[in-house]
Order: structure tokens, then sequence, then C-alpha cells
């Protein structure tokens, strides 16, 4: 496992190129590319502000969410960082099952590029949540910001976790790309992004932070948008310790699958 | 020095049968326990035993039947899965050409492919960059190079993909079949590649269902069926035991007693085929008509061969070949190259073949002699039997020595000429 996992260090410039690769192959094909992996996104934001500010404006007395399509920016972007990269692991051994079986190199290169693909765009959709605080001269706090790259390496410890151990069991059951797709609609909407905490009712809170990704969404609100201290870090960094820990069991599942993945891709 | 050993190397892959096409978590769930459903329906014994050592600087053709474990051996060989049991031990980098521009992405251009598949290959970014117009010379892209993948014809697709992983410069080169989809030029390319591979000591396992090319291109053969090794060595020898039985399950009835196990190694000398038509005797005659061994170079040299057939054969080629001492092939030619069409061949019958001038140089050669069917099943194969020397004044060197004369003129004086091609 060890040998393995210096391999894929040594491997490195691959998945930067690969990573590179993908990103190039998608904002090349189309005239639109970059705009179409914020289509998604954007489109999401356009119609939870229409919603929630004209529709039914009600759903969100008593909350200081103003401006409300910011706050939504800040839970939506990294849930499609991590939505697209949990579902693309599902397909990406299957998908490159030509090169599992055919070349020699180690297959977890692929979901590990699938996330740091999705990292990447993340990093670009930051630029538009740059011009959306820039709109609404919301005022950041540079000390508050020094907790971004640490929010961020717990999301790419999770995710990464999550999409080893997805990758290499979608091999042997192929429907858990189904169930993975559905209950990423469930996980969705059990996640503060539409809503903020403060707003759950109070008996469901216990509930709530039992998902990983609260814990995310919550930091990355609270630092982006909500003003006054960042107050929950204890629960990112309890979120950073088991993600550190499922993405070590993650790596020994899918060492342990390793020798069965050329067959059965 | 071993380049590839291959130590008693069993290979199971399982099959899930029916279960495999609902082979999923629900049903496993259903049915209680995913563990169980992790257990194959049942196996199939893809290589049985297999041993095999290929020394250093080596070319090895495998040969079989489909399913008979070529392309798995080569997949361990080459590191892509584990053998169930035994052990596989290569020295020094390998490169697979199992598929050719397997991991090309269509969107991207050539150059970037070629750094990524390079570096998937096992390069690094510096040593690509440093053979990169080797490579695209190769592949011959010119500008196109720079365009995306998916604007290539499948000939510059696979040229780029060969050209990539025959500059990983491996130590041990696996090929699979790769030749067999190319058109002319590129299959001479490749080759031209491989011979140079071979002058370079590099060891070459090549899969492939052209026995012509195992007989042409390879230093061994290694036939393998059902997962076993059924014969390893001298690659005319291994693939005509292998035409033999492939003409015996074809044609039960007219089919000869199964070759006898041919053992590797020796100089490849022997003698096989279904004996339907025998070789009795073999004799090399001088111009005046006796029988020798010794010839001078530049002189005739008559060939005359006996042979029988116990029941009348319509099917039927003479053929003869020179080698070398070391095994390497000066002439060779048979009946059905120069268009003599069969008629009859029955009881006992002669052929001679007049050789009107010898020119060799001067050493020790050696002659096949063998009649066979037209697709190339023996009937009776005389391998490297027969030896004689060409005796020549001259010492000069190489193999064939052109009739020739030396002229000079202006300021060159030379007291006494050379003797030319005729000493």
């Amino acid at each position: 496992m060890l040998a393995n996992l210096r391999q894929v260090f040594r491997y490195r410039a691959l998945i930067s190129s690969l990573v590179a690769r993908e990103l190039k192959a998608r904002y090349r094909g189309s005239v639109l590319g970059f705009f179409w992996t914020f289509a998604n996104p954007l489109l999401l934001l356009g119609i939870y502000t229409f919603v929630f500010t004209v529709v039914m404006p009600g759903a969100r007395v008593g909350a200081r969410l103003e401006p409300y399509a910011l706050f939504l920016l800040c839970g939506i972007l990294p849930w499609t960082w991590f939505q697209t990269s949990v579902l693309e692991s599902c397909t990406v051994l299957v998908a490159g099952g030509n090169l599992i079986r055919k070349v020699l190199f180690p297959a977890e290169i692929l979901p590990i590029v699938t996330v740091l693909t999705g990292l990447a765009n993340f990093a670009f959709s930051l630029l538009i949540l740059a011009a959306f605080l820039a709109y609404y001269a919301r005022p950041v706090s540079v000390g508050e910001m020094a907790w971004l790259p640490v929010i961020v390496l717990v999301q790419l410890t999770f995710t990464l976790g999550l999409s080893l151990l997805l990758s290499s069991l979608t091999v042997h059951f192929r429907d858990l790309r189904d169930l993975v797709g559905n209950l990423m609609t469930l996980w969705f909407w059990g996640t503060p992004i539409i809503y903020s905490m403060s707003q759950a009712p109070e008996r469901f809170h216990r509930l709530l932070e039992l998902n990983p990704l609260t814990h995310l969404m919550v930091a990355y609100q609270s630092v982006l948008f909500l003003e006054g201290p960042f107050e929950a870090w204890p629960g990112l960094l309890w979120l950073g310790a088991a993600s550190v820990v499922l993405l070590a069991v993650a790596y020994f599942v899918f060492d342990r699958l390793r020798d069965t993945l050329a067959e059965e891709v | 020095m071993h380049a590839v050993e291959v130590r008693d190397v069993r290979k199971i892959y399982r099959r899930y049968g029916r279960r495999k096409s609902f082979g999923t978590l629900k049903s496993a769930l259903l049915s209680g326990g995913v563990l169980r459903n992790l257990r194959p329906d049942s196996t199939f014994l893809a290589l049985d035993g297999v041993s095999v050592d290929v020394v250093a600087g080596r070319t090895v053709g495998i040969i079989g039947r489909n399913g008979s474990g070529k392309s798995s051996l080569l997949k361990l060989i080459a590191g892509i899965g584990k053998p169930t049991s035994g052990t596989v031990h290569v020295s020094g980098r390998v490169s697979a050409l199992i598929e050719l521009g397997a991991g090309f992405h269509p969107e991207i251009s050539g150059r970037e492919n070629v750094f990524i598949n390079g570096m998937m290959l096992g390069l690094s970014k510096a040593e690509i960059g440093r053979r990169f117009d080797d490579i695209v010379a190769f592949a011959e892209l010119g500008d196109f190079i720079d365009e995306p993948v998916k604007t290539y014809s499948s000939g510059m697709y696979m040229r780029l993909g060969f050209a990539v992983a025959i500059n990983v410069d491996p130590d041990v080169l696996l090929v699979d079949e790769v030749l067999a989809v190319g058109d002319e030029a590129f299959t001479h390319k490749c080759l031209e590649k491989f011979a140079e591979f071979r002058r370079r000591g590099k060891t070459i396992v090549l899969v492939t269902h052209t026995l012509d090319l195992v007989t042409r291109l390879c230093d061994e053969a290694l036939w393998l069926d059902g997962g076993r090794v059924r014969a390893h060595g001298d690659p005319k020898r291994v693939v005509d035991a292998y035409l033999l039985e492939v003409a015996g399950a074809e044609n039960q009835p007219t089919a000869g007693p199964p070759p006898q196990a041919v053992e590797p190694g020796s100089n490849g000398a022997g003698r096989w085929g279904s004996k339907d038509a025998e070789i009795e005797q073999v004799e090399l005659l001088r111009p005046d008509g006796q029988p020798s061994h010794v010839f001078e170079s530049g002189q005739p040299m008559r060939i005359r061969v006996r042979v029988r057939a116990p029941r009348p054969l319509h099917d039927f080629v003479f053929g003869i070949g020179i080698f070398t001492a070391d095994g390497v092939c000066c002439f060779g030619t048979n009946t059905d190259i120069e268009g003599g069409v069969p008629r009859e061949l029955s009881g006992a019958g002669e052929f001679t073949v007049d050789i009107d001038r010898l020119d060799l140089v001067a050493g020790a050669y050696k002659l096949d002699v063998a009649v066979h069917r037209q697709d190339g099943v023996p009937y009776d194969y005389h391998r490297l039997l027969y030896s004689f020397r060409v005796a020549s004044p001259v010492k000069d060197t190489g193999i064939y020595r052109p009739r020739h004369t030396w002229t000079f003129g202006g300021g060159i004086a030379i007291s006494q000429p050379p003797p030319g091609g005729q000493s």
C-alpha cells in the first residue's frame, strides 16, 4: 500500500497534465466551454434567488440573508465541486477501462484527476464569487479569509476519500452510481445551502450536524458571507480529522480491489 | 541473463456468469451478503502452470489459437494484472504495445497527447521533450501534431501511438498483434524498428497470428495451447508443429501422427512432419557428379533429393533453404514461390536443384529440405540436417560474394590486382 502511494507521488506530473488536459478539453471543445461549467450553478442560483426573493419571500423571514444571491453562491459553488467529483468518480474507472486494461499505470490516478479537475473549476468559479462580493461591496476580513484554504483542504480530503471509495466499488456494483445519483438530491436538501443553519428548527440541528457537508457549508458561509468571527472552526477541524481517516480507509479498499479492476472494468 | 522469468504461473479469471448482468448492489443486498456476491460463479483457467525464460536480447514469438492464453501471458509480463499463483519477473524497463494510442484524448492536440501518453508509459516530461522530434518524425505527422487527435486518420493515430510506445526505449518490448491493423508501409516501418531493437540487444516478446513473422523475425517461438506451453524452441520447428496440429484439427481423416513434443534449445536441427510424403535421401553433388561436402565458391552445386509418398498427393511443395552456421538464412525458395503447380506425387520420385554458381564466401553452411502442403503444413521437414563447406582461397567476409572485378585508373598503382569474384 505504501509502495503504491509512493508510485502515485511519482506520477504527479502525469496527474497535473491530466488535469490540464481535462480542463483544456472541456474549454476547447465548445465556444461557451467555460460558461457551461458554471451554467448549472448559475441556473440554480437564478432559480432559487427568484423563488425565495420574488415568489415566496416569506420563506426567508427572520434570517439575515441579504443579499440572498451571494449567500446561495457561497454554498452552491463548493457543492457543485463536491457533487460533480463524486458522481464522475462513479464512472471514471469504467470509462477509462481501456487504460486500466491496456496500460500499466495506477488506476487511482483517474478519480484523483477527477477531484482535482473539480477543484480547478471551483477555483475558477471563485472569480464569479469575487465579482459578486465586489458588486455588493461586501467587507472582506483578511483574518477570516485565511480560513478559506483550510476549508478547501478539508473538502478536498473528504471528496477524495469518498471518490476513491465509490470509484472502486462501482466497478463491482454498477448500480451504486444510480444510488449515489439519487442520494445526491437528498444530500443537497439535507445540507444548509439554500437555507442557513439558523433557519433550520432547533431539533434538527443535531441531525444536520451529522452531515459532514454541513460543517463545510457553514464554514464557507461564515467566512465569505456572514459578518462576525468564524466560530464554527472546531466542527471543521473534526471533519478534517475524520476525512483523513476516510481517505486512508478508502485508499485501503481501493488498494485491495486494485487487482480485480483490470478484469472487471 | 534472463530478461523475463515466468515461473509456474497460473491465472484464473473469475466469471460472474448470469448474475453478472444483474450483479448489482441491490441484488447483493437483497440476496443477503455483499461478500457472497463477490464470489464468482465459475472460474476460467487462462494460464495453467506456465514457465518461460527469455534470455535478454532474444526475440520470442508467442503463437497459439484464440483463447490459448497468449494475451493473458503478455499482460502478466507487462504487469497489468497479477498471476493467481507463480511469479513473473522482468528486468529493465518494459513497454507494452497492447493497444496503440490507448489513452489518447480526442479533443486535445497530438503534442499534448504525446506528453501524457509518454508519462503514462513511465517517461518524465524532460525525457519526452528530448524524444519528441523523433516521435513526430516516426509518426510522419508534420504539422498535424498540433491538431486535435480526433482529426487524425486511423493510420496517423496508430503511428503516433506506436511512436510514443517505441520511444519509451524499453529493455523489454511486448507486442500484441498491433501489426495486424496497419497498412503495408506501417507494418514495414514497425518491423524495421523491431530489427533496430534487436540489433541493440533488446528483448522482444511478440504475440501474433502471423506465423510467417515468427519464423522471419524471432529467435524462438512459444506455442501456448489451453493455457499450457506446448512447445518452445526453434521458430520454424514450433510453427510447423503448430500448423500440423491446426491442419489435423481441421481435417481429421488425413491427419498425421501428432507432432512430437519439441525440445527447446539445441541448434534447432531436426525433422518433423506428417510423413504423408517422406524425404528419403538428400545428396549434394559436385560438378563432376560426385557427392561431396566441400564446394568451391563460385562453382556449381547440385542438390538431389529422393522423395516417396505412400499414397498419391495432389497438394505438395518442395523447398530448400541455405543457412549460415549461425542460422542466418542466405537463400530459400520452393516450387510454389517459383510458380510450380503441383499435379501429383505418388510413389518414389526425385528432384534436383542446380545452383549454377555458389556465390558464397568461405565457411560452413547448412541446408533445409522440405516437402509440405501449399499452406505450409509440413509432410517432412528436414531442418538444418545437411551441412557443407564452401572453400575459397580468398578470405573475404560476409555471406554473399557477387562476381566482381576491380579496375583502377588515374594515379592509383596496384601491382597485382586482387583476384576478383572468379578465384
